[in-house]
Protein backbone atom coordinates (compact mmCIF):
# COMPACT_ATOMS: atom_id res chain seq x y z
CA UNK A 1 0.00 0.00 0.00
CA UNK A 2 1.44 3.35 -0.92
CA UNK A 3 0.55 5.78 1.77
CA UNK A 4 3.13 8.48 1.35
CA UNK A 5 1.00 10.71 -0.80
CA UNK A 6 -2.38 11.09 0.73
CA UNK A 7 -4.19 13.60 -1.38
CA UNK A 8 -5.93 16.82 -0.45
CA UNK A 9 -5.51 17.43 3.25
CA UNK A 10 -8.71 16.62 5.07
CA UNK A 11 -11.95 18.44 4.59
CA UNK A 12 -12.42 21.63 6.53
CA UNK A 13 -14.51 21.68 9.68
CA UNK A 14 -17.54 23.09 7.87
CA UNK A 15 -17.52 20.23 5.40
CA UNK A 16 -18.05 17.68 8.12
CA UNK A 17 -21.53 16.47 8.93
CA UNK A 18 -23.47 18.76 11.22
CA UNK A 19 -24.12 16.00 13.74
CA UNK A 20 -27.87 16.52 13.60
CA UNK A 21 -30.35 13.69 13.17
CA UNK A 22 -29.75 10.04 13.91
CA UNK A 23 -26.08 9.18 13.93
CA UNK A 24 -25.74 5.96 11.98
CA UNK A 25 -22.05 5.60 12.74
CA UNK A 26 -22.75 5.36 16.45
CA UNK A 27 -25.61 2.91 16.02
CA UNK A 28 -23.61 0.90 13.50
CA UNK A 29 -20.82 0.60 16.04
CA UNK A 30 -23.21 -0.46 18.80
CA UNK A 31 -24.93 -2.91 16.45
CA UNK A 32 -21.63 -4.67 15.63
CA UNK A 33 -21.00 -5.33 19.30
CA UNK A 34 -24.54 -6.29 20.34
CA UNK A 35 -25.04 -8.56 17.33
CA UNK A 36 -21.53 -9.97 17.85
CA UNK A 37 -22.35 -11.09 21.37
CA UNK A 38 -25.61 -12.74 20.25
CA UNK A 39 -23.87 -14.26 17.21
CA UNK A 40 -21.36 -16.05 19.42
CA UNK A 41 -24.25 -18.00 20.96
CA UNK A 42 -26.16 -18.45 17.70
CA UNK A 43 -23.17 -19.48 15.56
CA UNK A 44 -21.58 -21.87 18.03
CA UNK A 45 -25.00 -23.27 18.97
CA UNK A 46 -25.68 -23.81 15.25
CA UNK A 47 -22.32 -25.48 14.71
CA UNK A 48 -22.75 -27.69 17.77
CA UNK A 49 -26.26 -28.89 16.89
CA UNK A 50 -25.33 -29.55 13.26
CA UNK A 51 -21.84 -30.97 13.56
CA UNK A 52 -21.25 -32.33 17.04
CA UNK A 53 -24.37 -33.43 18.89
CA UNK A 54 -26.02 -36.80 18.19
CA UNK A 55 -24.49 -38.54 15.21
CA UNK A 56 -22.50 -35.40 14.35
CA UNK A 57 -21.82 -34.50 10.72
CA UNK A 58 -23.16 -37.82 9.47
CA UNK A 59 -26.67 -36.83 10.46
CA UNK A 60 -26.86 -33.92 8.03
CA UNK A 61 -29.16 -34.51 5.09
CA UNK A 62 -32.41 -33.07 3.75
CA UNK A 63 -34.42 -34.84 6.44
CA UNK A 64 -32.18 -33.37 9.15
CA UNK A 65 -32.91 -29.85 7.95
CA UNK A 66 -36.59 -30.64 7.57
CA UNK A 67 -36.60 -32.01 11.09
CA UNK A 68 -35.06 -28.85 12.50
CA UNK A 69 -37.50 -26.57 10.70
CA UNK A 70 -40.43 -28.56 12.00
CA UNK A 71 -39.49 -27.08 15.36
CA UNK A 72 -40.42 -23.40 15.93
CA UNK A 73 -37.34 -23.09 18.14
CA UNK A 74 -35.02 -23.57 15.16
CA UNK A 75 -37.17 -21.38 12.94
CA UNK A 76 -36.61 -18.51 15.37
CA UNK A 77 -32.94 -19.48 15.83
CA UNK A 78 -32.21 -19.54 12.11
CA UNK A 79 -34.16 -16.36 11.42
CA UNK A 80 -32.14 -14.53 14.05
CA UNK A 81 -28.93 -16.01 12.71
CA UNK A 82 -29.80 -14.99 9.17
CA UNK A 83 -30.75 -11.40 9.97
CA UNK A 84 -28.12 -10.65 12.59
CA UNK A 85 -25.22 -12.23 10.67
CA UNK A 86 -26.16 -10.80 7.28
CA UNK A 87 -26.63 -7.27 8.55
CA UNK A 88 -23.50 -7.63 10.69
CA UNK A 89 -21.48 -8.81 7.70
CA UNK A 90 -22.91 -6.15 5.40
CA UNK A 91 -22.28 -3.38 7.89
CA UNK A 92 -18.73 -4.67 8.36
CA UNK A 93 -18.22 -4.62 4.59
CA UNK A 94 -19.64 -1.09 4.51
CA UNK A 95 -16.94 -0.08 7.01
CA UNK A 96 -14.28 -1.58 4.78
CA UNK A 97 -15.72 0.18 1.71
CA UNK A 98 -15.59 3.45 3.66
CA UNK A 99 -11.93 2.71 4.38
CA UNK A 100 -10.71 1.81 0.96
CA UNK A 101 -13.11 2.80 -1.82
CA UNK A 102 -12.73 6.18 -3.48
CA UNK A 103 -15.43 8.77 -2.90
CA UNK A 104 -14.40 10.80 -5.93
CA UNK A 105 -16.76 10.83 -8.93
CA UNK A 106 -16.28 7.68 -10.99
CA UNK A 107 -18.95 8.24 -13.63
CA UNK A 108 -22.10 10.26 -14.16
CA UNK A 109 -25.52 8.67 -13.95
CA UNK A 110 -28.67 10.75 -14.56
CA UNK A 111 -26.56 13.89 -14.21
CA UNK A 112 -25.38 12.75 -10.77
CA UNK A 113 -21.78 11.97 -9.89
CA UNK A 114 -21.40 8.41 -8.74
CA UNK A 115 -18.34 7.24 -6.83
CA UNK A 116 -16.96 3.73 -6.51
CA UNK A 117 -17.86 3.90 -2.84
CA UNK A 118 -21.51 4.57 -3.70
CA UNK A 119 -21.55 1.72 -6.22
CA UNK A 120 -20.12 -0.77 -3.72
CA UNK A 121 -22.45 0.30 -0.94
CA UNK A 122 -25.42 0.17 -3.30
CA UNK A 123 -24.47 -3.35 -4.37
CA UNK A 124 -24.02 -4.35 -0.73
CA UNK A 125 -27.42 -3.02 0.25
CA UNK A 126 -29.14 -4.66 -2.71
CA UNK A 127 -27.54 -8.07 -2.16
CA UNK A 128 -28.24 -7.95 1.57
CA UNK A 129 -31.90 -7.07 1.08
CA UNK A 130 -32.35 -9.77 -1.58
CA UNK A 131 -30.65 -12.42 0.58
CA UNK A 132 -32.68 -11.45 3.64
CA UNK A 133 -35.93 -11.73 1.70
CA UNK A 134 -35.00 -15.03 0.04
CA UNK A 135 -33.64 -16.50 3.27
CA UNK A 136 -36.66 -15.52 5.31
CA UNK A 137 -38.95 -16.83 2.60
CA UNK A 138 -37.19 -20.20 2.67
CA UNK A 139 -37.38 -20.51 6.44
CA UNK A 140 -41.10 -19.68 6.67
CA UNK A 141 -42.45 -21.30 3.51
CA UNK A 142 -40.34 -24.42 3.73
CA UNK A 143 -42.34 -27.55 2.92
CA UNK A 144 -40.34 -30.77 2.99
CA UNK A 145 -42.88 -32.58 0.85
CA UNK A 146 -42.94 -30.16 -2.09
CA UNK A 147 -40.19 -31.97 -3.93
CA UNK A 148 -39.75 -35.67 -4.52
CA UNK A 149 -40.39 -37.44 -1.16
CA UNK A 150 -38.79 -40.57 -2.63
CA UNK A 151 -35.34 -39.04 -2.89
CA UNK A 152 -35.54 -37.03 0.33
CA UNK A 153 -36.30 -40.11 2.39
CA UNK A 154 -39.40 -38.51 3.87
CA UNK A 155 -41.96 -40.82 2.21
CA UNK A 156 -43.62 -41.91 5.42
CA UNK A 157 -43.98 -38.47 6.94
CA UNK A 158 -45.21 -36.92 3.71
CA UNK A 159 -47.59 -39.78 3.01
CA UNK A 160 -49.10 -39.36 6.46
CA UNK A 161 -49.86 -35.73 5.77
CA UNK B 1 43.34 15.27 48.77
CA UNK B 2 40.09 14.42 47.15
CA UNK B 3 39.63 10.94 45.77
CA UNK B 4 38.93 12.26 42.32
CA UNK B 5 42.43 13.62 41.88
CA UNK B 6 44.00 10.42 43.13
CA UNK B 7 42.43 8.36 40.36
CA UNK B 8 44.32 7.36 37.25
CA UNK B 9 43.72 9.61 34.24
CA UNK B 10 40.84 8.34 32.11
CA UNK B 11 43.02 8.16 29.00
CA UNK B 12 43.67 4.47 29.66
CA UNK B 13 40.13 3.34 29.12
CA UNK B 14 38.85 3.69 25.60
CA UNK B 15 35.09 3.89 25.36
CA UNK B 16 34.06 1.06 23.08
CA UNK B 17 32.30 1.88 19.86
CA UNK B 18 30.52 -0.21 17.29
CA UNK B 19 29.41 0.24 13.73
CA UNK B 20 25.74 0.24 12.86
CA UNK B 21 24.17 0.42 9.43
CA UNK B 22 21.23 2.74 8.96
CA UNK B 23 19.11 2.44 5.85
CA UNK B 24 17.24 5.68 5.43
CA UNK B 25 14.35 6.36 3.11
CA UNK B 26 15.44 9.46 1.22
CA UNK B 27 13.24 11.71 -0.85
CA UNK B 28 14.19 14.98 -2.48
CA UNK B 29 11.15 16.40 -4.26
CA UNK B 30 13.38 18.38 -6.62
CA UNK B 31 15.23 15.31 -7.88
CA UNK B 32 13.35 12.14 -7.02
CA UNK B 33 10.11 10.83 -8.45
CA UNK B 34 9.95 8.13 -5.83
CA UNK B 35 11.58 7.80 -2.42
CA UNK B 36 14.72 5.65 -2.38
CA UNK B 37 16.59 3.77 0.33
CA UNK B 38 20.17 4.76 1.08
CA UNK B 39 22.50 3.11 3.58
CA UNK B 40 25.04 4.68 5.90
CA UNK B 41 27.58 3.06 8.22
CA UNK B 42 27.98 4.98 11.46
CA UNK B 43 30.44 4.59 14.32
CA UNK B 44 28.48 4.80 17.56
CA UNK B 45 28.71 4.54 21.34
CA UNK B 46 26.48 2.38 23.47
CA UNK B 47 24.78 5.49 24.80
CA UNK B 48 23.87 6.79 21.36
CA UNK B 49 20.32 7.11 20.14
CA UNK B 50 18.96 6.99 16.61
CA UNK B 51 18.96 10.79 16.69
CA UNK B 52 22.73 10.78 17.40
CA UNK B 53 23.25 8.47 14.44
CA UNK B 54 21.25 10.83 12.21
CA UNK B 55 23.32 13.78 13.49
CA UNK B 56 26.54 11.94 12.71
CA UNK B 57 25.35 11.20 9.20
CA UNK B 58 24.23 14.77 8.64
CA UNK B 59 27.34 16.36 10.14
CA UNK B 60 29.97 13.95 8.89
CA UNK B 61 28.67 12.14 5.81
CA UNK B 62 25.79 13.78 4.01
CA UNK B 63 24.69 17.28 4.95
CA UNK B 64 21.60 17.03 2.76
CA UNK B 65 19.93 14.52 5.08
CA UNK B 66 16.80 16.29 6.31
CA UNK B 67 14.89 15.64 9.51
CA UNK B 68 13.19 17.58 12.29
CA UNK B 69 14.41 17.73 15.84
CA UNK B 70 14.42 20.37 18.48
CA UNK B 71 14.78 19.40 22.12
CA UNK B 72 16.57 16.08 21.53
CA UNK B 73 15.13 14.85 24.84
CA UNK B 74 11.63 13.60 24.18
CA UNK B 75 9.87 16.82 25.08
CA UNK B 76 9.05 18.71 21.90
CA UNK B 77 7.67 15.86 19.82
CA UNK B 78 9.30 16.89 16.56
CA UNK B 79 11.30 13.78 15.67
CA UNK B 80 8.74 10.99 15.42
CA UNK B 81 9.82 8.62 12.69
CA UNK B 82 9.39 5.03 11.62
CA UNK B 83 12.30 3.04 13.01
CA UNK B 84 12.42 -0.61 11.98
CA UNK B 85 8.76 -0.36 11.07
CA UNK B 86 7.65 1.14 14.38
CA UNK B 87 6.85 4.75 15.13
CA UNK B 88 9.35 6.05 17.66
CA UNK B 89 11.01 9.29 18.71
CA UNK B 90 14.57 9.18 17.32
CA UNK B 91 15.75 10.94 20.48
CA UNK B 92 14.29 8.29 22.77
CA UNK B 93 15.39 5.20 20.88
CA UNK B 94 18.74 3.81 22.00
CA UNK B 95 20.68 2.11 19.22
CA UNK B 96 21.70 -0.66 21.60
CA UNK B 97 18.05 -1.53 22.15
CA UNK B 98 17.73 -2.29 18.45
CA UNK B 99 19.18 -5.37 16.77
CA UNK B 100 22.41 -3.94 15.35
CA UNK B 101 23.40 -7.21 13.73
CA UNK B 102 20.92 -6.08 11.09
CA UNK B 103 20.56 -2.70 9.40
CA UNK B 104 18.28 -0.18 11.08
CA UNK B 105 15.57 1.09 8.78
CA UNK B 106 14.55 4.70 9.27
CA UNK B 107 11.79 6.41 7.33
CA UNK B 108 9.27 9.22 7.69
CA UNK B 109 5.99 8.58 9.52
CA UNK B 110 3.24 7.32 7.22
CA UNK B 111 -0.10 8.75 6.18
CA UNK B 112 0.96 12.40 5.99
CA UNK B 113 2.29 13.99 2.78
CA UNK B 114 6.03 13.36 2.47
CA UNK B 115 7.96 16.58 1.96
CA UNK B 116 11.62 15.64 2.15
CA UNK B 117 13.56 12.69 3.60
CA UNK B 118 12.17 12.24 7.12
CA UNK B 119 9.94 15.32 7.05
CA UNK B 120 6.22 15.16 6.43
CA UNK B 121 3.64 17.91 6.16
CA UNK B 122 2.04 18.05 9.60
CA UNK B 123 -0.77 20.46 8.64
CA UNK B 124 -3.55 17.84 8.35
CA UNK B 125 -2.49 16.49 11.76
CA UNK B 126 -2.67 19.89 13.44
CA UNK B 127 -5.93 20.80 11.68
CA UNK B 128 -7.53 17.74 13.26
CA UNK B 129 -6.06 18.70 16.59
CA UNK B 130 -7.43 22.24 16.32
CA UNK B 131 -10.86 20.96 15.35
CA UNK B 132 -11.50 19.34 18.72
CA UNK B 133 -11.03 22.72 20.44
CA UNK B 134 -8.10 21.74 22.65
CA UNK B 135 -8.36 24.63 25.09
CA UNK B 136 -10.27 25.36 28.28
CA UNK B 137 -13.85 26.44 27.64
CA UNK B 138 -15.26 28.02 30.79
CA UNK B 139 -17.79 30.77 31.31
CA UNK B 140 -16.93 31.52 34.94
CA UNK B 141 -14.23 34.06 35.78
CA UNK B 142 -13.11 33.11 39.29
CA UNK B 143 -11.01 35.58 41.30
CA UNK B 144 -8.64 32.81 42.28
CA UNK B 145 -7.67 29.55 40.60
CA UNK B 146 -10.25 27.05 39.38
CA UNK B 147 -10.38 24.42 42.13
CA UNK B 148 -10.14 20.75 41.37
CA UNK B 149 -9.78 17.73 43.64
CA UNK B 150 -6.86 15.33 43.14
CA UNK B 151 -9.35 12.67 42.01
CA UNK B 152 -10.83 15.02 39.39
CA UNK B 153 -7.34 15.84 38.16
CA UNK B 154 -6.44 12.16 38.04
CA UNK B 155 -9.36 11.49 35.70
CA UNK B 156 -7.57 12.99 32.68
CA UNK B 157 -3.97 12.89 33.88
CA UNK B 158 -2.83 10.37 31.28
CA UNK B 159 -3.92 12.45 28.30
CA UNK B 160 -2.23 15.62 29.57
CA UNK B 161 1.11 14.03 28.70
CA UNK B 162 0.72 14.30 24.92
CA UNK B 163 3.52 16.10 23.08
CA UNK B 164 1.79 16.07 19.68
CA UNK B 165 4.49 14.04 17.98
CA UNK B 166 1.96 12.31 15.67
CA UNK B 167 3.51 8.89 16.30
CA UNK B 168 0.06 7.53 17.17
CA UNK B 169 -1.98 9.06 14.37
CA UNK B 170 0.58 8.10 11.74
CA UNK B 171 0.68 4.51 13.01
CA UNK B 172 -3.08 4.08 12.65
CA UNK B 173 -4.12 1.94 9.66
CA UNK B 174 -7.47 3.72 9.53
CA UNK B 175 -5.70 7.07 9.24
CA UNK B 176 -3.56 5.63 6.44
CA UNK B 177 -6.57 4.77 4.29
CA UNK B 178 -7.74 8.25 3.37
CA UNK B 179 -6.37 10.64 5.99
CA UNK B 180 -9.88 11.80 6.86
CA UNK B 181 -10.16 10.12 10.28
CA UNK B 182 -9.53 12.57 13.14
CA UNK B 183 -6.88 10.21 14.42
CA UNK B 184 -5.81 9.18 17.94
CA UNK B 185 -3.88 12.34 18.83
CA UNK B 186 -6.88 14.62 18.25
CA UNK B 187 -9.05 12.29 20.35
CA UNK B 188 -6.43 12.14 23.12
CA UNK B 189 -6.37 15.93 23.27
CA UNK B 190 -10.15 16.10 23.25
CA UNK B 191 -10.17 13.57 26.09
CA UNK B 192 -7.84 15.89 28.01
CA UNK B 193 -10.62 18.51 28.17
CA UNK B 194 -13.76 16.36 27.97
CA UNK B 195 -12.92 14.79 31.33
CA UNK B 196 -11.62 17.98 32.95
CA UNK B 197 -14.11 19.02 35.66
CA UNK B 198 -13.27 22.71 35.07
CA UNK B 199 -14.21 22.59 31.42
CA UNK B 200 -17.70 23.36 30.08
CA UNK B 201 -17.18 22.44 26.43
CA UNK B 202 -17.35 18.65 26.72
CA UNK B 203 -20.64 18.44 24.85
CA UNK B 204 -19.25 20.37 21.91
CA UNK B 205 -16.22 18.10 21.67
CA UNK B 206 -18.30 14.94 22.05
CA UNK B 207 -20.47 16.16 19.18
CA UNK B 208 -17.44 16.88 17.04
CA UNK B 209 -16.05 13.40 17.63
CA UNK B 210 -19.44 11.73 17.11
CA UNK B 211 -18.73 12.23 13.43
CA UNK B 212 -18.44 9.95 10.43
CA UNK B 213 -14.68 10.55 10.72
CA UNK B 214 -14.71 10.57 14.50
CA UNK B 215 -14.21 7.96 17.22
CA UNK B 216 -16.37 5.31 15.51
CA UNK B 217 -13.73 4.78 12.86
CA UNK B 218 -11.39 3.47 15.56
CA UNK B 219 -11.11 -0.33 15.27
CA UNK B 220 -9.11 -0.88 18.47
CA UNK B 221 -5.98 -1.85 16.58
CA UNK B 222 -3.80 -0.60 19.48
CA UNK B 223 -1.05 0.64 17.10
CA UNK B 224 -1.40 4.09 18.68
CA UNK B 225 -0.92 2.85 22.23
CA UNK B 226 2.12 0.86 21.12
CA UNK B 227 3.59 3.89 19.34
CA UNK B 228 3.10 6.59 21.97
CA UNK B 229 6.49 7.69 23.35
CA UNK B 230 4.73 9.12 26.40
CA UNK B 231 3.15 5.80 27.30
CA UNK B 232 -0.35 7.23 27.04
CA UNK B 233 -3.07 4.57 26.98
CA UNK B 234 -4.36 6.00 23.73
CA UNK B 235 -6.78 3.22 22.80
CA UNK B 236 -8.30 3.37 26.26
CA UNK B 237 -8.75 7.13 25.97
CA UNK B 238 -10.57 6.65 22.66
CA UNK B 239 -12.79 3.98 24.24
CA UNK B 240 -13.62 6.36 27.10
CA UNK B 241 -14.66 9.03 24.62
CA UNK B 242 -16.86 6.48 22.81
CA UNK B 243 -18.50 5.61 26.12
CA UNK B 244 -19.00 9.27 26.96
CA UNK B 245 -20.73 9.82 23.61
CA UNK B 246 -23.02 6.85 24.28
CA UNK B 247 -23.80 8.12 27.78
CA UNK B 248 -24.31 11.61 26.40
CA UNK B 249 -22.01 13.11 29.03
CA UNK B 250 -18.40 12.68 30.27
C1 LIG C 1 -18.70 -15.07 16.52
C2 LIG C 1 -19.51 -14.11 16.24
C3 LIG C 1 -19.02 -12.73 15.83
C4 LIG C 1 -18.57 -11.75 16.66
C5 LIG C 1 -18.39 -11.79 18.18
C6 LIG C 1 -18.25 -10.61 15.82
C7 LIG C 1 -17.80 -9.38 16.29
C8 LIG C 1 -17.45 -8.32 15.49
C9 LIG C 1 -17.13 -7.00 15.96
C10 LIG C 1 -17.11 -6.55 17.42
C11 LIG C 1 -16.81 -6.25 14.87
C12 LIG C 1 -16.40 -4.78 14.88
C13 LIG C 1 -14.92 -4.65 14.83
C14 LIG C 1 -14.50 -3.20 14.98
O1 LIG C 1 -15.23 -2.29 14.58
O2 LIG C 1 -13.41 -2.98 15.50
C15 LIG C 1 -16.93 -7.08 13.72
C16 LIG C 1 -16.66 -6.69 12.43
C17 LIG C 1 -16.97 -7.42 11.31
N1 LIG C 1 -17.61 -8.63 11.28
FE1 LIG C 1 -18.08 -9.78 12.88
N2 LIG C 1 -18.51 -10.92 14.52
C18 LIG C 1 -18.97 -12.21 14.47
C19 LIG C 1 -19.39 -12.92 13.35
C20 LIG C 1 -19.31 -12.43 12.05
C21 LIG C 1 -19.86 -13.12 10.90
C22 LIG C 1 -20.62 -14.45 10.91
C23 LIG C 1 -19.55 -12.33 9.81
C24 LIG C 1 -19.89 -12.56 8.37
C25 LIG C 1 -21.15 -12.68 7.96
C26 LIG C 1 -18.82 -11.18 10.28
C27 LIG C 1 -18.35 -10.16 9.49
C28 LIG C 1 -17.74 -9.02 9.95
C29 LIG C 1 -17.15 -8.00 9.10
C30 LIG C 1 -17.09 -8.02 7.57
C31 LIG C 1 -16.65 -7.01 9.96
C32 LIG C 1 -15.93 -5.72 9.57
C33 LIG C 1 -14.46 -5.90 9.77
C34 LIG C 1 -13.76 -4.60 9.89
O3 LIG C 1 -14.31 -3.66 10.50
O4 LIG C 1 -12.64 -4.50 9.38
N3 LIG C 1 -18.70 -11.26 11.65
N4 LIG C 1 -17.33 -8.33 14.10
S1 LIG D 1 -0.78 10.61 22.14
FE1 LIG D 1 1.40 9.97 22.30
S2 LIG D 1 1.92 9.31 20.18
FE2 LIG D 1 0.04 10.52 20.03
S3 LIG D 1 0.74 12.61 19.55
FE3 LIG D 1 0.49 12.49 21.80
S4 LIG D 1 2.53 11.91 22.57
FE4 LIG D 1 2.56 11.50 20.36
S1 LIG E 1 13.68 16.07 19.45
FE1 LIG E 1 12.14 16.80 20.82
S2 LIG E 1 11.02 15.00 21.19
FE2 LIG E 1 12.69 14.21 20.07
Amino acid sequence: MTTERIEAPRSARAARSSGRGINWEKWGWIYMRVSGVILVVLIFGHLFVNLVSGEGVNAIDFAFVAGKWADPFYIVWDTLLLWLALIHGANGMRTIVNDYASTRPYFTLFKKNVSLSTIFKGALLASTVILLILGTLVIYTFDPCLGDPQSSGLQEICAAK
Amino acid sequence: MSTILEREPAAAEVIPTFTATLIIRRFDPEVDDEPRWQDFDVELYGTDRVLDALHKIKWEQDGSLTFRRSCAHGVCGSDAMRINGRNRLACKTLIKDLDISKPIYVEAIKGLPLEKDLIVNMDPFFESFAEVQPFLIASSKPDKERRQSPAERERFDDTTKCILCAACTSSCPIFWTDGQYFGPAAIVNAHRFIFDSRDEGSQVRLDILNDKEGVWRCRTTFNCTEACPRGIQVTQAIAEVKQAIMRGKP
